[in-house]
């Protein structure tokens, strides 16, 4: 975000502040990762569909440029004794990373922007009801995940908005 | 895997439903190819599955979008990586442009930010779901090793907050050592 900050707002002036942030509410609202979001919507507010692909091509074409040759050479010598032992060692810190962002999130859900405080009277008592419940059906019943965020989705915002 | 049509379709069609159902940052992404590619398709290992998200978070760039190049590399080859990087891209790139045509009311509408509230929730008991099983895997797997690296990679990160980029550089420089050295004395510490 800093950097996408930098090009956006600062050194080419294509959206004020306001729009920025604007943006980051959008693209977080919206599926897709961040790069890609900020990408069309800059490239659609400053030039319309065009625009649109022009950035989002602009995005990607790096990892697509690096992560090919990476695949590639995986492809090649996945079988070589070092890159196993490379692979060995990131599995563990990809898992402790993934749990990191399920942890930042899961502040986000129960305690909202403010972050987290050791006033529990303060948690959101509906984010929390719908964690445990989808948790316990994923865990259970192993559905497809998708129902339970969709689901969670419906029933949080009928809940959100009654109470 | 066979490179017809067929499945050039379903690699497509999977990569494109798992994007638009990409919610809350890039990591999502990882469980839901979990469950599709390796659970219900059968195309991938568990752990080829994590060897990917390692690699597609190790390059630069969104990870979501490394890891479909990635998957569609590894599922078809050279002509596999386009298919996958159209699907991943296309929900994106049709939700936004709809949407930044009236983005002030889509940001202030009620309803909207409820339903999206909600799905936050459903998005951790996603991640968390996927976070105990692969977590549990590694602890079952009784190498002291791996276990160290998940616990401290977790502190180090989340609690001391120290760049990624020198935790991932640590940890494969770390397997890498160590897979050698049990290469040569026979163990099986990584």
């Amino acid at each position: 975000m800093p950097l996408i900050q930098s090009q956006v707002v600062d050194i080419h002036g294509w959206l004020t502040l306001t729009e920025f942030t604007d943006l980051i509410t959008i693209s977080e609202m919206t599926p897709g990762p961040i790069a890609i979001n900020s990408a069309t919507f800059v490239g659609t507010q400053i030039a319309g569909l065009g625009g649109a692909l022009v950035s989002t091509f602009g995005c990607i074409l790096p990892s697509c440029i690096i992560v090919s040759l990476l695949a590639w050479l995986y492809g090649k010598y996945k079988e070589l004794v070092v890159i196993k032992g490379v692979l060995a060692g990131l599995r563990p810190t990809v898992v402790a990373l993934i749990f990191s962002a399920g942890l930042s999130i899961l502040v986000l859900s129960f305690w909202g922007q403010r972050g987290f405080t050791w006033d529990i009277l303060s948690i959101d008592f509906i984010a929390v009801a719908l964690f445990a419940a989808g948790l316990f059906l994923l865990r259970k019943f192993k559905p497809n995940p998708i129902f339970i965020m969709l689901g969670s989705g419906v029933i949080g915002g009928v809940c959100y908005l009654l109470f | 895997m066979e490179k017809n049509l067929k499945n050039y379709f379903k690699l497509f069609k999977s990569t494109f439903f798992l994007s638009a159902f990409t919610f809350g940052g890039g990591y999502v992404i990882i469980p839901l190819m979990k469950k599709k590619f390796v659970d219900e398709l059968g195309w991938l290992e568990e752990e080829e599955m994590l060897n990917i998200a390692a690699m597609a978070q190790s390059s630069p760039g969104a990870m979501a979008v490394n890891a479909s190049i990635l998957v569609g590399w590894r599922l078809m080859g050279i002509s596999g990586a386009p298919v996958a990087i159209l699907g991943t891209v296309l929900p994106p790139l049709i939700i936004l442009s709809v949407i930044s045509l009236f983005y002030a009311a889509f940001r202030d509408n009620g309803i909207v930010s409820a339903v999206l509230k909600g799905m936050m929730a459903g998005v951790c008991a996603v991640i968390f779901d996927v976070v105990i099983t692969m977590g549990g895997k590694v602890i079952k797997a009784k190498k002291l090793l791996p276990i160290l690296i998940m616990a401290g990679a977790f502190l180090i990160y989340f609690v001391l907050r120290v760049n990624i980029i020198y935790i991932i550089l640590f940890s494969g420089t770390l397997g890498a050592l160590v897979s050698l050295h049990d290469k040569k004395t026979g163990k099986d510490h990584i």
